[in-house]
């Protein structure tokens, strides 16, 4: 193999150059995020519940407001009534943005974490101190 | 290896029966919430097609006009780009020709023929923008109302060729920069959206006429067309009025009484 050094040089720097992320990261863990309910209307709550239980929001939020926007925009519904039996208006930008009204420690927390990136923002606007 | 033919129908009758006892199984798994109900709004105004009546002639001045349009656009969150190539509107002036093509004769009455028409969706019983969408983004909802939904809407302005009326706009660019004050309750369209007036759908659902009936002190009147007893089949019923090309079938639902200020 004619430059069979330089070759196989080139190679360990280049595999090395491109693994370098996951040798880094091996055995570290990024922190769990904790998203937080330090709001004025949530800290004034004298119950801290949201329209159902936190268990079923943490896995489910997504289905929800899917399922509300449709609603509300294809079948003229308004109001939720949650399993508790509780109602709610189903507005992200106007209801569920009134409690969580701190996006960026609440909402950006998890879905930075897990790399997602709803596009709700480009057209709801977002709660006033994650404005620059 | 090839396969005989009794593995093959013992395979396919498998696969069966895993698929007859799977789509069960798997629409529970997806299942959200099942003792949760969604409502309408208590005080929700509820109509079989909504429509509406629109008389010039009750509108005075150009500040009049204004007060109308920024009603509309600025609980809207409607930009104001200032040119006409990116102009956004969901309802604006036209002048008589303009407005009906086809019924304007040579000599009209003065009154009519330099009055400003005010347009804007007409949210037809036949709308050729919902026949032509190609995602369902903009759809007719049981009520009459012609709606967008901007979380399906791609961009590819079909609707906006389909329609007579001109009544639908493109975001172009980002609007957000051109809307002067933001309005919290109510979102903005983002780039890449195609929008329109939606006769306040959002504000119907709270018991709230439009914001331009509320703004025109009465020069526009908004009700139930199926209802003989309603505002609209009053007026419609007392006065000459015009709809916007009804020679194209599309049945519009915003009707323009026609006629100088003596028959006010």
């Amino acid at each position: 193999m004619y430059n069979g050094g330089k070759i196989i040089l080139g190679l360990v720097i280049f595999v090395g150059l491109f693994a370098f992320p996951i040798f880094y990261n091996t055995g570290k863990t990024a922190d769990v995020p904790k998203p937080s309910l330090d709001t004025p209307v949530i800290n004034q709550m004298e119950k801290k519940e949201c329209v159902e239980s936190k268990e079923w929001m943490k896995a489910n939020h997504m289905q929800l407001l899917d399922s509300w926007r449709d609603s509300v925009l294809r079948d003229g519904n308004l109001v939720y009534e949650s399993t508790g039996g509780k109602k709610y208006i189903m507005s992200l930008q106007n209801n569920c943005m009134h409690c969580h009204s701190n996006k960026k420690q609440f909402c950006d927390s998890c879905h930075s974490y897990a790399n997602v990136k709803p596009y709700c923002w480009t057209c709801h606007i977002a709660p006033k101190e994650n404005e620059i | 290896m090839s396969i005989n033919r009794r593995d093959f129908l013992r395979i396919a009758g498998a696969s069966t029966l895993f698929g007859l006892a799977g789509v069960p199984a798997v629409e529970e798994i997806l299942k959200t919430n099942a003792e949760a109900a969604v409502l309408p709004g208590p005080n929700a105004l509820k109509a079989k097609r909504w429509a509406m009546v629109i008389d010039v002639n009750k509108i005075g001045t150009e500040e009049d006009y204004k007060k109308i349009i920024h009603a509309c656009h600025s609980i809207h969150n409607v930009p104001d780009i200032g040119n006409k190539k990116d102009e956004v509107k969901w309802i604006w002036e036209e002048d008589y020709e303009h407005s009906f093509p086809g019924v304007s004769d040579e000599f009209v009455p003065e009154s009519i023929e330099h009055k400003p028409f005010l347009l804007l969706c007409n949210h037809c019983a036949k709308p050729a923008c919902v026949r032509v969408c190609p995602t369902k983004a903009t759809f007719k909802r049981p009520d009459g109302i012609v709606a967008m939904d901007y979380h399906r809407c791609i961009g590819c302005r079909f609707c906006m060729a389909a329609c007579p009326y001109g009544a639908r706009s493109f975001n172009w660019r980002d609007p957000r920069p051109f809307i002067k004050e933001e309005n919290k309750e109510f979102p903005t369209r983002m780039k890449g959206v195609v929008e329109k007036c939606t006769f306040c759908s959002e504000r119907l659902a709270r018991g709230l006429k439009p914001a331009c009936v509320e703004a025109s002190n009465g020069a526009i009147v908004f009700g139930d067309l199926e209802d003989p007893g309603s505002e609209v089949r009053k007026v419609l019923s007392t006065k000459y009025t015009l709809r916007r090309k009804p020679e194209v079938g599309t049945g519009p639902s915003v009707y323009y009484v026609i006629g100088g200020n003596e028959h006010a």
